[in-house]
C-alpha cells in the first residue's frame, strides 16, 4: 500500500531552510506562521477546553473572578476610602477597570509561564515557538468576552447607555492584545533562560494593578502631578485602555485621546521589541528548557 | 528534485557542563561566596547563550564533533552508538529543535520528526482532540487531518474510546493512537527516534511494519535505535557514532556487525595470574571464559555451540571429592539453568595443583539474550563450600537478523531449540492410525 497520497495542499510548508548558528533572523516569518495557524487554533483550543475541566462552576469561574473583584474595590476603595470614580457608581467604574486589566494580567501569568511549561513540547518537536505565548494571550479573550456579558448587565442595570465612542472599542481592544503579546514574548523568553522571573511575577502583576487607574481615576493623577505627569503616565499602555473603555462605554466624560495615542505607540513598542529578544533568544529555548 | 533531501556539514554541538566548585573553607568565605552568587548565576546562565565554536573550555562539552553527512531522496540511513554518543542532538539538530554550534544541516523537503510518541497529548482532552492536536504539532493542517482521521482512528483500533479522555486511556491505547497519528503523516524526510521501541510485541510489530511500508513510498528516513532488529529492517546505510564522532559508516549490515562485535564480546573472559587471582582459603580462581565452539565465529548465535570453561588452582593436601557448579540467568533475572559436574553421576578426585573444567552447550539450545553466569562455587565432599564467586561473566547470543537470514530471525521465548517434527499432508484417514 502506498500511503502517500498525492494530496496538494501539504505543499504549502516552507521546505528549503538551513539550520545554522548564525543570529540571521526576521521578525515575524508571516509565512510559516500561515502555515501553522491550524496548530494556533488548536492551541488555544487546549487552553480553553482544558481551563475549567473537572470543576462544577466551570465557565462560571470567568464571571465570578471580577465580579468578587468589583465587590472588594467597591466596598474598600469605595466606600471606605471614597476615592474618586468621576461621578460614576463605583461598582460599574472599577468593573469597567477590571475587564480590560483582568484579560491583560492573566495574559501576562499564562504567556510567562508557557514556555517553561512547554520544555517537553520544546525538546521534541518544531514549530514557529513564538506560537507559545500568543496562545494564552489568545485564549484569555474568551474570558474577556464572558465577563464582557456581565458589564452590559451592569450598564443596563445602572441605565447606562454607551457612547458612540464605543465604536472605537476595537481599537482599544487591539492596544490591550498587543501590549498583553509584547510583554508575554518578554516575559516568557525571560522565564525561560533566567527562572527568577516565576518568582517575582506576582509581585510584577500586583504592582501593574495598582499603577493602573483599576480603582482611581486617571484624572486623579492630572490633578495631583499635573499635565507632564499625566502624559508621561500614558506610556503604560493600559492607562489608556482602561481610560478609554470607561469614556467609550460609559460616557461621562470625553475620550482621553492623548493617553490612547500615547498607550499605542508604547504598545507597538512593546510588541516590536518582546517579539525581536523572543526571536533572539529562541534558538536556545530547546537548550536551557 | 534536488539530488539531497539533507546536507549535514561539519556540524558540531557544545552543551556547557556544570564544574564542581571549589568548598569553602571558611564561615566568612561561605557567606561571601553566598552573597555573591547572584552574580555568578548570571554569568552562567549568560553564558548558555554566548560560548561559541573557537572556545575549548573546560566547562564545555563537545556532544558532536565535526559530523558531516548527505541523505538522498528516498533513502534511509540508521544511526547506532552507545548511550552519550551523540545521536539524540544530532537528531535533534536535524529536526530544527536546537541548533548547531558550528557547520550547518540544508533541509529540502517536508521534515517530521518523531523524537517521542504522542508528543503535546493533554489528558484532559478526549482521543479525538488529541488526535487534531497532535497531528497539528506534527505539521499537518486540519484540512489534512480530516481527510485522515478515519485512517487514522481505524489503524490505532481505538474507535470506541475516541470520544474518551486520554487520561483514562490505559498506556497501551494512548500508544497506538499517538504512532497512528505520527504514522499517517507525509513527509519527505522522516527522524525517528527510539519510538519503535514502545509498547508490547505486537504493536511494535505493526509499528515497525508500517515504517517499513513508508519507507518504501519513497520517504527518506533517518532513524536512531538501540534495536538493531529496527535499523537492519528499515535502514540501508548506518553511521555509527562515537563520542560525537563519526567512527563508521557504511552497509548496515557490516557496521552492525562491526558494531556488534565490538560490545558483545567484552566480559566473556577473565584470567588471572596465580598471585592476583581471587581465592578463598583452599581454592584460586584463574580463569572464567564462555566462548563459541568454533574458533573464528566472533559472535554467539542460538544455532551455535558454545562452551564455558574455569580454571581453578586448588591449595589443599589431601585428596577429595569436588563438584563446579554454576548458574546462568538471562537478563530479566530468570535462572535458565544449573550446569554442575555433580549432575554427571561421576566423581572428579583433587588434589593440590590447577583443575580446569570445560562445559560444553549444544548448538539449538538457548535464544537470543544477554546472559550472565550470576554464581560460580566449588563444593568439597558434595556438602562443604570452599570457593564462590558472583556474577563472574557476561555474553550475549546474538539473534539480529543480519546473523539470521532464512532463520526467521528473533522469536519470542527462553529456549529457541530446533525440535523434530514428524509432519504428513493430505493424508488418508487410515494411514493416520
Amino acid at each position: 500500500m502506498n500511503i502517500r497520497g498525492s494530496d496538494m495542499s501539504i505543499s504549502r510548508r516552507p521546505t528549503k531552510f538551513r539550520i545554522e548558528p548564525g543570529r540571521k533572523w526576521k521578525l515575524l516569518d508571516l509565512k510559516e506562521l500561515a502555515y501553522y495557524k491550524d496548530l494556533l487554533y488548536f492551541f488555544v483550543l487546549r487552553d480553553f477546553t482544558v481551563q475549567f475541566k473537572q470543576t462544577v462552576l466551570g465557565f462560571l469561574w470567568a464571571v465570578i473572578n471580577p465580579v468578587f473583584q468589583m465587590v472588594v474595590f467597591s466596598v474598600i476603595f469605595g466606600k471606605l476610602a471614597e476615592i474618586s470614580s468621576d461621578g460614576i457608581p463605583y461598582p460599574i467604574f472599577s468593573f469597567a477597570a477590571i475587564l480590560p486589566f483582568n484579560y491583560f494580567s492573566q495574559s501576562l501569568t499564562g504567556a510567562s509561564g508557557s514556555l517553561v511549561g512547554s520544555a517537553s513540547l520544546l525538546t521534541k518537536v518544531y514549530f514557529p515557538r513564538i506560537l507559545i505565548p500568543i496562545t494564552p494571550v489568545l485564549s484569555k479573550l474568551v474570558d474577556f468576552a464572558i465577563a464582557f456579558v456581565i458589564l452590559i448587565f451592569m450598564m443596563l442595570y445602572y441605565s447606562i447607555s454607551p457612547t458612540w465612542n464605543i465604536l472605537f472599542l476595537p481599537l482599544l481592544i487591539i492596544i490591550m492584545i498587543l501590549s498583553a503579546m509584547g510583554m508575554g514574548m518578554w516575559l516568557s523568553s525571560l522565564a525561560i533562560q533566567y527562572r527568577d522571573v516565576k518568582f517575582a511575577l506576582s509581585y510584577i502583576t500586583t504592582l501593574l494593578m495598582y499603577t493602573a487607574p483599576v480603582v482611581f481615576p486617571a484624572s486623579l493623577i492630572l490633578e495631583k502631578f499635573g499635565n507632564t505627569a499625566y502624559l508621561l503616565y500614558g506610556i503604560y499602555p493600559m492607562v489608556g485602555v482602561i481610560e478609554g473603555f470607561r469614556a467609550a462605554l460609559l460616557g461621562f466624560k470625553p475620550m482621553p485621546w492623548e493617553l490612547i495615542a500615547i498607550g499605542a505607540v508604547s504598545s507597538i513598542i512593546l510588541f516590536v521589541t518582546g517579539g525581536s529578544y523572543f526571536k533572539r533568544t529562541e534558538r536556545i529555548f530547546a537548550d536551557v528548557a | 528534485m534536488p539530488n539531497h533531501t539533507i546536507e549535514v556539514n561539519d556540524v558540531s554541538k557544545a552543551f556547557l557542563i556544570g564544574l564542581q566548585e571549589s568548598r569553602k573553607e571558611t564561615l566568612g568565605a561561605a557567606i561571601f561566596s553566598w552573597v555573591r552568587s547572584p552574580v555568578k548565576n548570571y554569568n552562567i546562565l549568560k553564558r548558555l547563550n554566548t560560548y561559541n565554536y573557537s572556545e575549548e573550555s573546560e566547562d564545555l562539552f563537545w556532544a558532536l564533533r565535526n559530523v558531516s553527512f548527505k541523505l538522498g531522496q528516498g533513502e534511509t540511513l540508521g544511526i547506532i552508538g552507545n548511550n552519550g554518543a551523540g545521536k539524540s542532538t544530532l537528531l535533534k539538530i536535524i529536526s530544527r529543535i536546537t541548533n548547531p554550534t558550528h557547520g550547518y544541516v540544508e533541509v529540502n523537503g517536508r521534515v517530521s520528526s518523531l523524537l517521542e510518541v504522542g508528543t503535546g497529548f493533554h489528558s484532559e482532552l478526549t482521543g479525538r482532540e488529541n488526535v487534531y492536536l497532535n497531528g497539528t504539532i506534527l505539521g499537518m493542517s486540519r484540512k489534512e487531518i480530516d481527510k485522515k482521521f478515519d485512517a487514522i482512528v481505524d489503524f490505532s483500533e481505538v474507535e470506541k474510546f475516541i470520544d474518551t479522555q486520554v487520561k483514562k486511556y490505559s498506556t497501551g491505547m494512548r500508544l497506538r493512537l499517538a504512532f497512528s497519528v505520527a504514522a499517517f503523516l507525509e513527509p519527505d524526510v522522516m527522524i525517528i527516534d527510539e519510538v519503535l521501541a514502545v509498547g508490547d510485541a505486537p504493536f511494535r510489530k505493526k509499528s515497525l511494519t508500517k515504517m517499513i511500508e513508508v519507507a518504501k513510498g519513497g520517504t527518506s528516513v533517518i532513524l536512531v535505535s538501540h534495536n538493531p532488529l529496527a535499523v537492519q529492517q528499515l535502514c540501508k546505510n548506518t553511521i555509527l557514532l562515537t563520542h560525537g564522532r563519526i567512527t563508521d559508516f557504511g552497509a548496515t549490515d557490516e557496521v552492525m556487525q562491526r558494531y556488534l562485535g565490538g560490545v558483545t564480546m567484552d566480559r566473556t573472559i577473565q584470567e588471572w595470574s596465580l598471585e592476583e587471582a581471587p581465592s578463598s582459603d583452599d581454592v584460586k580462581l584463574i580463569k572464567a571464559e564462555v566462548r563459541p565452539s568454533s574458533p573464528g565465529v566472533p559472535v554467539i548465535r542460538p544455532g551455535d555451540g558454545f562452551e564455558f570453561e574455569f580454571v581453578f588452582y586448588f591449595m589443599f593436601e589431601e585428596e577429595c571429592d569436588v563438584t563446579v557448579t554454576f548458574h546462568l540467568n538471562d537478563e530479566y533475572e530468570n535462572l535458565v539453568f544449573i550446569g554442575s559436574t555433580a549432575l554427571t553421576n561421576l566423581k572428579y578426585i583433587a588434589g593440590k595443583g590447577y583443575f580446569k573444567t570445560v562445559c560444553r552447550i549444544p548448538p539449538d539450545l538457548l535464544n537470543g539474550g544477554t546472559f550472565t553466569v550470576t554464581k560460580l562455587f566449588v563444593l568439597r565432599n558434595y556438602s562443604e563450600l570452599i570457593y564462590e564467586h558472583n556474577e563472574i561473566l557476561s555474553f550475549e547470543i546474538t539473534s539480529d537478523y543480519a546473523y539470521e537470514h532464512g532463520n526467521n530471525g528473533r522469536i519470542d521465548g527462553l529456549l529457541k531449540p530446533k525440535l523434530d517434527w514428524e509432519v504428513k499432508a493430505n493424508v488418508e484417514t487410515e494411514m493416520m492410525l
